[in-house]
């Protein structure tokens, strides 16, 4: 579920609001965005991803609370994590080129012939 | 919170509820017909939906190749006489095509070790953010968190839907057709990507008359960490399985490894037959199915972990509602397309679950999208003059507004009639019937909670609760009506198949569900 909004980084921009399939965030008008429903979060990191100040942690939990520290999770280099392991530019998608999913099995699950 | 937004009214040629890749493309296709088109989503058009959230594999086979010709036979062989070749067919050739458009668009597709372009993956996130791009080019009105509630009806025919927008704002849009493209169902079990896939289509749909098909083909389950949402089956292909002491579990596939061990203790999966080849094919080409694992500081190559079931529904399965070759309903004016139609003619009785899914979203988006233009085109100078007063509610009753305690208890109650291994993974008489008769009980009390309701805030929970409410006894009913075990239905009181040729079963009804043998 989501854990972090980072007051340091985020640009209350409300890109997370809107990226957000399932109404997770309020907006606030001049504020960080406030994790509204929390209960609503299915993990699916797309708000982590569509953020462009690298302010949100996606915690891999889906029912149990990750007690996170910002300083930790920085150390750790998880904060963009997402978007770096895609190679997206900022906001913008990119890195398909790279995508080295032609190595695993077949659409259909048989083994790659040839 | 401040006064109620105010509502809109918009019209459209054709109106497309859901914006996952199978609506996006219909969209597209019927604005570069000639539609003028309104998309509506319940959350944002690029990251709504199962695709949006993961990778998928999509079957790209060139025509007359050897690859078509395998794919085909194998698909056949698997959907246990239920899938038909000449739909296959139809279906990977038009991908094909489609999949070379998507490159024209600016999808930087890969190459293979050999050097050729390799067309048989789409990450979700690019895929989805590009296909939204398109929309805007195509000229297509989006209109983002703006689930639908109803189709409106005029003298039996599609007009249109209505819905509430996230903060609040009634809308309405009257068009001469309309693509329901909202995807499955899978009751909330926060299977990646599908929490928003609540069937609301599908109740909508029966609501306005249409069938629906495949229904009982639904004891589809994804592997996943046990905390976490990933549930993308590939990488258990390279998988071990064992129990607490560290004893091998083998005996059927991956799903049936996990689901018999289950109710005796922790299953555990470690990822050692993968090659470094393979490790590195899934690391760069499937981040999202390791981010969990790394984020809990698993190695899951060189580290076992615990794993558990989640329920993927018809996100995964197969039910839906039936069309035709055109992606047409039974509904006069009403299309479905992708993993809110029945995909039995293309998986047969098995999960379409990765690419067989993928592939009939960019196929029945473009049929749906191209025979939803030209109904509308062939209906125009009537449908616009109809006045909106005219249209009726699919049911007058299906706002339905509810406080949220009652939705919290009805959806737990559904969702411990779907969940259990011992009820859906496998089945017998005596589970159907009584979780039948406990969701049939279930549907009542909700009508009537609704009747009596006055609260407006959750009338969106409110709508996925009949809509998830409604599937499982889609479910189960046709289940009941299926003494067999074939595919993805398995019942543990009719363990073999029936014999040749088997039957195709087709449901229709939401106060009253009567099942009847299809052609």
């Amino acid at each position: 579920m989501i854990e972090l909004v980072s007051t340091d980084r985020c640009i209350k921009c409300d890109a997370c609001v809107d990226a957000c399939p399932d109404n997770v965030f309020d907006s606030v008008p001049g504020e960080v965005p406030v994790i509204a429903r929390i209960e609503d979060c299915q993990t699916c990191f797309l708000c982590e991803l569509y953020c462009p100040a690298d302010a949100l942690y996606v915690s891999p939990l889906k029912e149990e609370r990750e007690r996170v520290d910002e300083a930790t999770l920085i150390a750790r280099g998880l904060l963009g994590s997402y978007r770096r392991a895609l190679g997206w530019r900022g906001i913008k998608a990119a890195g398909t080129e790279r995508d080295l999913s032609h190595r695993l099995p077949e659409p259909d699950g048989t083994p790659r012939e040839k | 919170m401040t006064a109620e937004p105010e509502g809109f009214v918009l019209t459209a040629d054709v109106l497309v509820l859901g914006g996952g890749p199978a609506g996006a493309w219909t969209a597209i296709m019927a604005a570069e017909r000639g539609a003028s088109v309104v998309l509506a989503d319940k959350g944002r058009v690029g990251t709504s939906g199962a695709t949006a959230a993961a990778n998928t594999a999509v079957i790209d086979v060139a025509p007359g190749s050897v690859a078509r010709r395998h794919v085909i036979g194998r698909r056949l062989e698997r959907g246990l006489g239920l899938a038909q070749a000449e739909w296959i067919e139809r279906m990977v050739d038009e991908a094909h095509t489609r999949l070379r458009q998507l490159a024209e668009w600016g999808y930087a597709f890969a190459r293979n070790d050999r050097g050729e372009i390799y067309r048989g993956s789409l990450r979700g996130p690019d895929y989805m953010q590009l296909l939204r791009r398109r929309l805007h080019k195509a000229g297509v009105r989006l209109l983002d968190h703006s689930p639908a509630f109803k189709l409106l009806l005029s003298d039996g025919e599609v007009v249109g839907a209505e819905g509430l927008t996230r903060a609040g704002a009634p809308w309405t849009v009257q068009s001469d057709a309309v693509v329901v493209a909202t995807g499955g169902c899978a009751f909330m079990s926060k299977a990646l990507g599908t929490y928003g896939l609540t069937g609301d289509g599908l109740l909508m749909a029966a609501e306005a008359g249409a069938r629906l098909s495949g229904m009982e083909f639904s004891g589809q389950y994804g592997i996943s960490h046990v905390d976490a949402t990933v549930t993308k089956n590939l990488i258990y292909d390279w998988a071990t399985f064992s129990d607490e002491r560290g004893r091998v579990l083998d005996g059927g596939d991956v799903f049936e490894i996990v689901a018999r061990n289950l109710p005796f203790g922790p299953v555990y999966a470690i990822i050692d037959k993968a090659s470094p080849a393979i490790e590195e094919g899934l690391r760069q080409g499937q981040p999202n199915i390791l981010l969990p694992l790394d984020r809990l500081g698993i190695d899951p190559f060189r580290q076992r972990f615990p794993v558990t079931l989640r329920y993927e529904g018809t996100v995964r399965g197969v039910g839906g509602i039936a069309v035709d070759r055109n992606c047409a309903t039974s509904a006069p004016g009403l299309f479905a397309a992708g993993d809110a139609a029945s995909r039995e003619f293309v998986v047969g009785a098995v999960s379409g679950g990765g690419g067989p899914n993928s592939t009939w979203a960019i196929a029945s988006g473009v049929w749906a999208g191209e025979a939803a233009s030209d109904y509308a085109a062939r209906n125009r100078p009537r449908g616009r003059a109809r006045p909106a007063a005219l249209a009726e509610r699919a049911n007058s009753q299906a706002s339905g507004n509810l406080n949220a305690d009652a939705c919290v208890s009805a959806i737990e109650a559904i969702q411990s009639e779907i969940f259990p291994l011992e009820r859906n993974f496998t089945r017998d008489e005596m589970t159907i019937r009584g979780s039948l008769s406990r969701l049939d009980s279930a549907w009542r009390a909700f009508e009537t909670a609704k009747a009596s309701s006055q609260e407006s805030k959750n009338s969106h929970r409110a709508r996925e609760t009949a809509a998830m409410l409604a599937s499982a006894r889609w479910i189960y009913a046709s289940a009941l009506q299926r003494p067999e075990t074939r595919g993805i239905h398995r019942r543990r009181d009719y363990p073999g198949c029936e014999s040749a040729p088997p039957r195709r079963l087709q449901i229709r009804g939401v106060e009253r569900v009567v099942v009847e043998q299809a052609q």
